[in-house]
Order: structure tokens, then C-alpha cells, then sequence
């Protein structure tokens, strides 16, 4: 019955940090489409110059661990550059920066995955080549992106947690703060998981959602092929 | 006086691999003309039509359109005489995210600067002309092969061009399909449109070719109308050829 009281009693606390949780993922995430599509553009498209700069870019956000990226930024480079960055925005843009390299193979794989003929036919048409990448490659790549990107979602919905190592308040820093004064470890953690499932869920069944509303008629969701 | 020619081809040579696709290749189309290209497959007939938009950039060579030089380093100039030099391609190409009138209206809006309302108009007009006005709204998809065929040269026959190429236009089709494509080539040879069209329809080529240019190793071996290298009496590559395609 304790550990129902203390839990209960916390929950309001804990369940505030959710919405610093799905804050730090919802921009994290458009932070990395925003440099992932134009990553993965370099990547497919650039020249030699542009594509070892990305490829670098991706080399580092993947090879280095976020807890170190994490210090790396906030307690390094932005505090030695005098940056008024916050727990919450720093730790929005290490996440952000890290997805970027991630979804940039997402969104590669994605365009590599088209029939080289539709960029040649938008070329037949007279389109420039950005106009063929605007209208007619991207359209296509992100909407085959969309299962890889949902996949992405919850893995950095999961990495978030280790932004409590920043003070950043949100379900592992509440949940955290609260077991090591009551240590109801136990109960305390299992309410945490469960947040993480249920934020999981919701995002899930919201982004399955998307890809059924743009998936073009005649293909199975997810561009599996012709019905 | 000589009319000058829709489309004219100068000595374009592409090397691939070290290895000559096409050696030196000549010919010019006037204004209404047919003209065929048939040949072995690795002919060098697809490279040809390729390398005359620049899809495939030749080593070297010139392309006139109504005699003006194309000059394919300037980006603008080489958008500018794409969007005159119509392409169908063999398996289609059709954008699988657009429904079959926005297939058709999206060169439209993009190159040309259509409103959108004009161009999904004129895109009905075209579908309509290849007989496809009521599948406007389907995705390729959902589509045959010969109704995606037809699609894409709806596609192509709305921006205006000058001349079309088409690169084996039935040869990615059922049996069945392939006349009711070579149906709406027919008319628009028929209605004056200059084309230039690899293909192994014989048939179609003989009742309607201009002129037959066979093609081997990279090399326009023979040229002629159907009558001078199709008559039965007549002991040229391109008959031997047709002899032994399976009709």
C-alpha cells in the first residue's frame, strides 16, 4: 500500500516530465530531418567535397556515444563559447545532431532504393536537377522513409533518458529525484517504463497513421509493392 | 531549298568502360518525319536516343534543334531543349507517387509555370487524346503497361515537343498491350509529329517509317525507306535481320 501511495503521490511530478520527454524528442526529431534529408542529399547527389563532409558528420554522431556528446557540448563547447544553451536545448540539439546522422541513411537508402529512370524521366521533362529532387525523388523517399523514421522515433525516444545526466527535467530526472528520497525504487521505475511504453505507442500508431495517408494508391503502406 | 531539319546529329560518339557504343553517329529527321532505328540488342540504339537529350552525356558529337547547337554545358540552354525533345522510355518511367493527370500536369506547373488548374486542364486533354480521359485519377499502380505507356506519352506530348524519341516504346509489354500503344504512335505520325523510335515492330516500322536506320556495333550500318531494304528481293542487313525475329 506504500508503495501505491508514494507512487501516486509523485505521479503528477513524473508525469510533467512526459511533456519535457516529448519535447526533447519532437524537436530532436526535426532537427534531424531538417540536416538528415540535406545529409543524405550530399550523400547521394554532391560532389566529392560534399559527400566526405557528411560522411564525416555521420562518422562522428555515430561513432561517438551521446553521454559523451552530451558533456561534449553542453559542459565543453557551449559553455567555453559563452552559449546561454539551457539543459532542455542542449540536449534537443545533441539528440538532434545525433538523429541527423541516422535519419541521413534512412533518407539514403530511401532514394537509392528508387528506379534511377524517375530521375532521368524528370530530366526528359526539362526540370532542373533540384526541381527533380524537390518534386519528384523526395516526395517518393520520404514516404518510403517513413517506417525507418518511425523506427528512429522510438529509439531516440528511449535515448532521451540519459538526458537526466544534464539536469534536464523529464521522466528519468523526475523519476530518479524522487526514488533516491522515498526508495521505492521498484514501483517508481515501473511507472517511468510505462510512460516510455505508452509515449511509444501513441507515437507509433500516430506516425502508422501518416504512412497510411500518404501511402500511393495501388501500394501496400510502407511502398511494399503492388496490391 | 533544303528545309532545315527538326533534329540533326553530328559524328556523337560515347565511349563506355573503353568500350565504343556509338561511333560517329549521323542523321537528321525533318519536320513530320518517321524514322525507325532497329538493330541487335547493345546496338547502341538506346545510347543513341539517350545521348541525343544528354541523359547519357556523349564524348563528343552535335546536336541541332531547328539548327540551333545545343550547348549542353549551359544548364538553362540543355532544361530549355529537353523540354522540346519528347522521351518515352521503355519501362514507362511514370512518377508512381502522382495519379496519371498529375503524371501529365506536373512538367507543366514545374518547367513551363502552369497554374495548377491549367495544367491538371491540359493534362486531361492529353490523356483524352490517348484515350485515357476517364483513368486521369488513377495511380500507375493501378494502371496497365500500355495504359502507363500511353500516360507517358501524354506526358510528353504536353509540353510541345519538337520531335519525340522513343526508346522501344512496346518492348516492356504484354503481347496483347502493344497495339493499342503503337494504335496512338500511329496517330500521331498520322497528325505530322516528327519521331524518332527504336523498336522491333517491323510491321508498324514498314506500313509507316520514313526511313529505317539499322544500327550495329555503334554504327548506322544501313539506312533506306521500308521499300528499298525490306523488298523481298533485297540482300541487306536489315533484312536478314527481320528474317529472324519471331512475329
Amino acid at each position: 500500500m506504500q508503495h501505491l501511495i508514494v507512487v501516486w503521490n509523485a505521479s503528477p511530478y513524473i508525469f510533467g516530465g512526459s511533456c519535457v520527454t516529448v519535447g526533447i524528442v519532437v524537436l530532436a526529431l526535426a532537427l534531424g530531418l531538417m540536416l538528415g534529408v540535406p545529409l543524405a542529399l550530399a550523400q547521394v547527389y554532391g560532389g566529392v567535397l560534399a559527400r566526405r563532409c557528411a560522411g564525416l558528420y555521420v562518422w562522428f554522431f555515430r561513432g561517438v556515444p551521446i553521454l559523451v556528446q552530451l558533456f561534449l557540448f553542453y559542459f565543453g563547447l557551449f559553455s567555453s563559447l559563452d552559449l546561454p544553451i539551457n539543459a532542455f536545448f542542449s540536449s534537443c540539439i545533441v539528440l538532434g545532431l545525433t538523429s541527423a546522422a541516422y535519419q541521413s541513411q534512412i533518407f539514403r537508402g530511401a532514394i537509392l532504393s528508387l528506379p534511377s529512370g524517375q530521375f532521368k524521366a524528370g530530366r526528359a521533362l526539362g526540370m532542373s536537377d533540384a526541381c527533380s529532387v524537390r518534386c519528384i525523388i523526395l516526395p517518393q523517399a520520404l514516404r518510403l522513409s517513413l517506417p525507418g523514421w518511425a523506427n528512429e522515433f522510438s529509439i531516440l525516444l528511449k535515448d532521451s533518458a540519459i538526458c537526466f545526466v544534464l539536469g534536464t527535467q523529464e521522466i528519468m530526472a523526475r523519476t530518479h529525484f524522487v526514488a533516491s528520497r522515498t526508495h521505492e525504487h521498484l514501483a517508481l521505475f515501473m511507472l517511468a517504463g510505462l510512460l516510455y511504453f505508452l509515449i511509444t505507442l501513441a507515437g507509433l500508431t500516430l506516425l502508422r497513421r501518416l504512412e497510411n495517408a500518404l501511402s500511393t494508391p495501388g501500394y501496400a503502406a510502407g511502398g511494399t509493392g503492388a496490391q | 531549298m533544303m528545309e532545315t531539319p527538326v533534329l540533326c546529329i553530328e559524328n556523337i560518339t560515347l565511349t563506355l568502360g573503353g568500350r565504343k557504343i556509338l561511333d560517329q553517329v549521323c542523321l537528321d529527321i525533318q519536320r513530320g518525319e518517321l524514322k525507325v532505328l532497329i538493330g541487335p540488342s547493345g546496338a547502341g540504339k538506346s545510347s543513341l536516343l539517350q545521348c541525343i537529350n544528354h541523359l547519357v552525356r556523349p564524348d563528343s558529337g552535335i546536336i541541332r534543334l531547328e539548327g540551333e547547337k545545343l550547348d549542353a554545358a549551359n544548364t538553362r540552354a540543355l532544361c530549355s531543349f529537353r523540354t522540346h525533345v519528347g522521351m518515352i522510355f521503355q519501362d514507362f518511367n511514370l512518377f508512381d507517387h502522382l495519379s496519371a493527370e498529375e503524371n501529365v500536369a506536373i512538367a507543366l506547373r514545374k518547367v513551363r509555370g502552369f497554374p495548377r488548374r491549367a495544367a491538371l486542364d491540359r493534362a486531361l486533354e492529353e490523356l483524352g487524346r490517348v484515350g485515357l480521359a476517364r483513368y486521369a485519377a488513377l495511380y500507375p499502380a493501378q494502371l496497365s503497361g500500355g495504359q502507363k505507356q500511353r500516360v507517358a506519352i501524354a506526358r510528353a506530348l504536353a509540353m510541345d515537343p519538337k520531335v519525340i524519341l522513343l526508346d522501344e516504346p512496346t518492348s516492356a509489354l504484354d503481347p496483347e498491350l502493344v497495339g493499342e500503344v503503337l494504335a496512338v504512335i500511329r496517330e500521331l505520325a498520322k497528325a505530322g509529329m516528327t519521331m524518332l523510335m527504336a523498336t522491333h515492330q517491323m510491321d508498324f516500322a514498314r506500313a509507316l517509317a520514313n526511313e529505317i536506320l539499322f544500327m550495329e556495333h555503334g554504327v548506322i550500318v544501313e539506312r533506306g525507306t521500308p521499300e528499298e531494304l525490306l523488298r523481298p528481293d533485297a540482300v541487306t542487313r536489315t533484312r536478314d535481320f527481320c528474317a529472324k525475329l519471331v512475329v
